[in-house]
């Protein structure tokens, strides 16, 4: 043992000197490659890694602006903007996503069809780092139970954000049209930059054609973001441009009674404002809730609404496109006086029907037993389609189709109205082209009274007639009356491109408009009884369309036919006649007669918009004074 | 320099002439000095580590008291009773290892602790980087030196058989450091350069069928994340990328105490324990980090010269060894989070957050002190 320990001859601690040397070099050789390291990555390549450093920290976001704020004639909201709490998730700072889906389902009610929009949405390209919504609307409850658990689900948040509302959706759903989330074709088309913050885009209506004034500029900040992404505080910020908030020359009062008049019937209702060309109401029943598409619609919901057979969806104010039948008379009349197809005093043999030539197919007057000699003003008072039959002969086709081309008929004249469909405005050459057939003469006189090829929308229809009130000056169908910011409207509104429709004798709009008012209130009109008792002077015409053509002396009997084979029920007209303040067009389907259906909806309106209104408003006006006296 | 000047002060008293108080407590003041130095260094990085979290730093502290008290024991021991004692503690280690693989306790897929009843859970791998070395030493020292080829061979045989337990666990950071302690004992005890030249090339030989035999699948992707983190920077690449950007940018001078954003804003993972250095380096720079590395490099220096001046051959191969492992440490730690390295659980000794590591290193510098102030008075 004191061998083993005292065992220590000079050679051994030489030998371990030594050793110890070469370790001493060998640390300070490591060391140094250490020290050589951090320079490198600290000296020579630092400013690689404070620019990895910032990059990890500070971060760009997107501000998006709220959305402008639409409202009426008399500023009454019509589309906001509600925050609604959302939950998001950033994929790439989820771990395993299946199991954070599957714990989320355990504290919230996810539904089915929000998981499966999500899965889709996350097979789809978009920008990375980018949160995508999982499930909308969360109640209270809801959120605070995703507050207890937050740290258990990096990546996940409750956002909130500020999305489309529409307080009178039922009403004003076609009029104003929605938003809704961006799809994949719309993303192609955006500004990627200013729509960074941005969910939601105009689908329709409105919303679509002024998208870009509604939607504003996007603003940004700089932010300083831990490793899980969540904000510490904000570096840098350029506020948002909010979007223009739209006055509209919609009446919000004239839309609900509009709907209060068709309820439980489909058709459309237009009202403009001749002057201004400012569409006042813009009804097409039964309306839906447009809420619903905002943030995305569900299966069961959109399959209800599509396959209704009242087609909630469908636009028939824009997209309906009937034939126009008696409607097109006063347009037609006003063709064949500047034409010189006929005049004035020009009188024509009713015996009840129309034949081309002798012994040819009989073309029936809807008064089966004749009318008799009769001129252009009864022609018009009595709907006569004799008259009419053979002053469009006269014309023939190109005549015609000219004519109404100059009120709008076969072209969406509308400035600012989404979606318009054009009708069809036949012509020899369309007739050739697409039906490769000659124009017969019968095609004429079926024209003649707006039946047969031509059909029309009821925007078309009131454009027309509005035209007709103004006396041939064409002032284009509008939604927009005026923005709320400093820019001038005309910023927004695209240019006028209608001429005026001047007439070689002026004159002629005052007796086609005599003839409107004969309707109204001569003792034979077909719409007298709408007229009866009006403190006001109305013109108008009513409309009959067949929804299938009966052949020549074929009789049916209307309770046979099952509703919605009944004949459509059309109506223009304007009022005061003197003096338009608002012009019109009405479509029932399935109503069984203008002058019975269409006509007392329009009077209705009439008395609405002149008297009913008006009135309130001075009550309104009188007692806000009074109670400004009052407290004096 | 100051610091030759307190050598030879030391080293004067080391003759016996006037017997300090420090030699009274069995304590060496300059690597006392040097090691309260780093620790009260390492403590002001932790509270930066740790995001401020004051509870984190006084945890430490206290460990690092623990270590201190273990530090002193071991220091009043006299070297002959660690020679004594070490084939039995080495048996002993040995049994504990098994234990670990047949009843261990543990997280993350690995078993390194042993919970016996009536004790404290404790390392039996950690207890093994002072006794292999021992061990070794043990052996080696029984017979002359250099050692002749058979005996070499049998200390390998003892540095092996603890290491091989170790890998089993699986931890590969203590098992390397546990191997090489005891490899450092062969050395110092003058194995022949054409001997350690022949191990060399049978490594590197090795090295292919280590990768295909006996390395994890996890171990691999370390590797593999070593050689390209940005094959998956989210994933295995991350840490590396994020502790190269936190030393990259803390450029010259630092960002400044408490002011690192890789790590206070959680980029930087494992920020208060085996990343600690990122720390250090993001907020005080290559300035910081020199004077770091000087400091372990006095520690160092201290050590072999204490190793150096040890009495017998027993004493200066355990005090070599653990000086070396000691360096490892640093070596290992700090490559692996300067992305020189892959990343294996090593942490930064003396600084980063964990009692274990802490006690078997302070424990260490025990046994130096203990080498170097029991001192018979012969001549040599």
């Amino acid at each position: 043992m004191v061998w083993g320990e005292l065992k220590n001859t000079a050679a051994e601690r030489r030998l371990f000197q030594r050793r110890a040397m070469v370790m001493l070099v060998f640390v300070l050789v490591l060391m140094t490659g250490l020290l050589a390291r951090m320079y490198q990555l600290q000296i020579v390549e630092h400013e690689i890694y404070t620019t990895l450093s910032d990059k990890n920290r500070v971060q760009v976001q997107s501000v998006p602006p709220p959305r402008g704020l639409v409202y009426d004639r008399n500023n009454i909201l019509l589309a906001e903007n509600r925050p609604v709490f959302s939950l998001t998730v950033v994929p790439e700072r989820v771990g395993d996503m299946d199991a954070t889906l599957a714990r989320l389902s355990d504290i919230l009610s996810i539904a089915d069809e929000d998981l499966e929009r999500f899965e889709r949405r996350l097979r789809e390209p978009r920008r990375p780092f980018q949160a995508i919504p999982l499930s909308y609307d969360l109640d209270e409850a809801e959120i605070a139970r995703m507050a207890v658990h937050r740290h258990q689900f990096p990546g996940v948040e409750v956002e909130a954000e500020l999305v489309r509302y529409y307080p009178h959706s039922e009403l004003t759903a076609h009029a104003l049209g929605f938003v809704g989330r961006i799809n994949r074709d719309e993303l192609q088309r955006i500004d990627p930059v200013n729509y960074a913050g941005t969910n939601y885009i105009g689908k329709s209506g409105i919303e679509r054609f002024y998208e870009e004034a509604l939607h504003g500029q996007v603003g940004y900040q700089h932010v300083e973001t831990n490793a899980r992404g969540r904000i510490l505080r904000v570096l840098e910020r350029v506020n948002p441009v909010p979007g223009e908030d739209l006055q509209l020359h919609l009446d919000l009062r004239l839309q609900r009674r509009a709907h209060e008049l068709m309820e439980g019937r489909r058709g459309a209702i237009i009202a403009i404002e001749p002057k201004t060309g400012g569409i006042l109401a813009l009804a097409s029943v039964p309306g839906f809730d447009a809420n619903k598409f905002v943030t995305g619609i569900s299966v069961n919901d959109y399959r209800e609404l599509s396959q209704s057979i009242d087609k909630p969806l469908f636009n028939r104010a824009l997209r309906g496109q009937y034939p126009p039948a008696s409607t097109i008379k006063p347009m037609m009349a006003v063709a064949a006086l500047d034409s010189g197809a006929t005049n004035r005093d020009r009188r024509i043999w009713d015996p009840g029907y129309f034949q081309l030539r002798e012994g040819g197919r009989r073309f029936r007057n809807w008064n089966r037993s004749g009318d008799g000699w009769v001129d252009l003003k009864y022609s018009m008072a009595r709907s006569n389609d004799v008259y009419f039959y053979e002053v469009g002969v006269d014309m023939g086709v190109d005549v015609m189709s000219s004519y109404l081309a100059r009120f709008g008929f076969g072209e969406d004249a509308t400035l600012d109205v989404s979606g318009a469909l054009t009708g069809l405005l036949p012509t020899a050459d369309w007739k050739r082209a697409v039906k490769n057939e000659p124009w017969y003469p019968g095609d004429s006189v079926n024209m003649s009274i707006g039946q047969g090829f031509l059909l029309a929308t009821p925007m078309q229809l009131a454009t027309a007639t509005a035209l007709i009130a103004n006396r041939g000056l064409w002032v284009e169908p509008r939604l927009l009356k005026d923005v709320h910011g400093d820019s001038p409207v005309e910023e927004f509104l695209p240019e006028q491109t209608h001429e005026q429709l001047e007439l070689n004798d002026p004159d002629d709009w005052e007796y086609v408009v005599d003839t409107m008012e004969e309707v109204m209130h001569g003792a034979r009109g077909t719409g007298r009884s709408a007229g009866r008792g009006a403190s006001y002077r109305m013109a108008g015409k009513t409309g009959t369309a067949q929804v299938f053509s009966l052949g020549q002396d074929e009789e049916y009997d209307e309770e046979q036919i099952k509703e919605r084979l009944r004949d459509h029920a059309l109506f223009v007209g304007f009022a005061p006649a003197d003096d338009p303040k608002i012009a019109v067009a009405v479509i029932v389907e399935n109503g069984g007669s203008g002058s019975g259906a269409a006509a007392p909806v329009a009077r209705a309106l009439f008395d609405a918009w002149l008297e009913e209104f008006p009135a309130q408003e001075a009550e309104t006006v009188i007692s806000d004074s009074r109670t400004a006296g009052g407290d004096n | 320099m100051a610091g030759s000047k307190l050598w030879s002060s030391q080293s004067s008293s080391d003759l016996g002439r006037n017997r300090s108080v420090w030699s009274a407590l069995h304590l060496d003041p300059v690597l006392l000095g040097l090691l309260l130095l780093l620790v009260g260094g390492g403590l002001f990085v932790l509270y930066s580590g740790a995001d401020r979290n004051i509870d984190v730093v006084k945890a430490q502290g206290i460990r690092l008291g623990v270590a201190f008290v273990v530090m002193f024991v071991f220091a009043q021991l006299d070297p002959a009773v660690f020679r004594r004692w070490a084939p039995w503690l080495y048996g002993l280690g040995l049994i504990g290892l098994v234990a670990v693989l047949l009843v261990g306790v543990g997280a993350k897929g690995a078993q390194r602790w042993l919970a016996l009843p009536g004790l404290p859970r404790f390392q039996p791998s950690e207890f093994m980087k002072l006794v292999v070395p021992m061990m070794a030493a043990w052996y080696l020292s029984r017979y002359y030196l250099p050692p002749t080829f058979p005996k070499v061979m049998t200390g390998l045989v003892i540095v092996l058989l603890p290491m091989f337990l170790i890998i089993q666990q699986p931890d590969l950071g203590t098992s390397l450091l546990v191997g090489m302690a005891g490899i450092f004992v062969v050395f110092f005890a003058g194995i022949s350069w054409k001997l350690i030249a022949a191990f060399l090339a049978m490594v590197s030989v090795s090295a292919p069928l280590m990768w295909f035999f006996v390395m994890r699948e996890y171990q691999k992707q370390r590797v593999l994340t070593l050689l390209d983190p940005q094959s998956d920077p989210l994933g295995a690449g991350w840490n590396i990328i994020q502790s190269k950007t936190a030393i990259g940018s803390g450029g010259m001078e630092g960002k400044g105490w408490l002011q690192g954003t890789q790590s206070h804003l959680e980029f930087l993972p494992e920020s208060h324990t085996d990343f600690i250095v990122a720390v250090l380096a993001e907020e005080f720079g290559f300035v910081g980090m020199l004077l770091l590395l000087t400091l372990y490099f006095l520690i160092i220096l201290r050590c072999l010269y204490i190793s150096v001046t040890a009495q017998d051959s027993f004493g200066r191969l355990v005090a070599g060894a653990l000086t070396m492992t000691f360096f490892i440490y640093i070596f290992v730690n700090i490559g692996m989070v300067s992305g020189l390295l892959p990343v294996v659980g090593v942490p930064l000794p003396l600084i980063s957050y964990g009692g274990t590591s802490s006690v078997t290193l302070m424990a260490a510098f025990g046994v130096l002190m203990s080498i170097h102030t029991h001192r018979r008075m012969i001549t040599a």
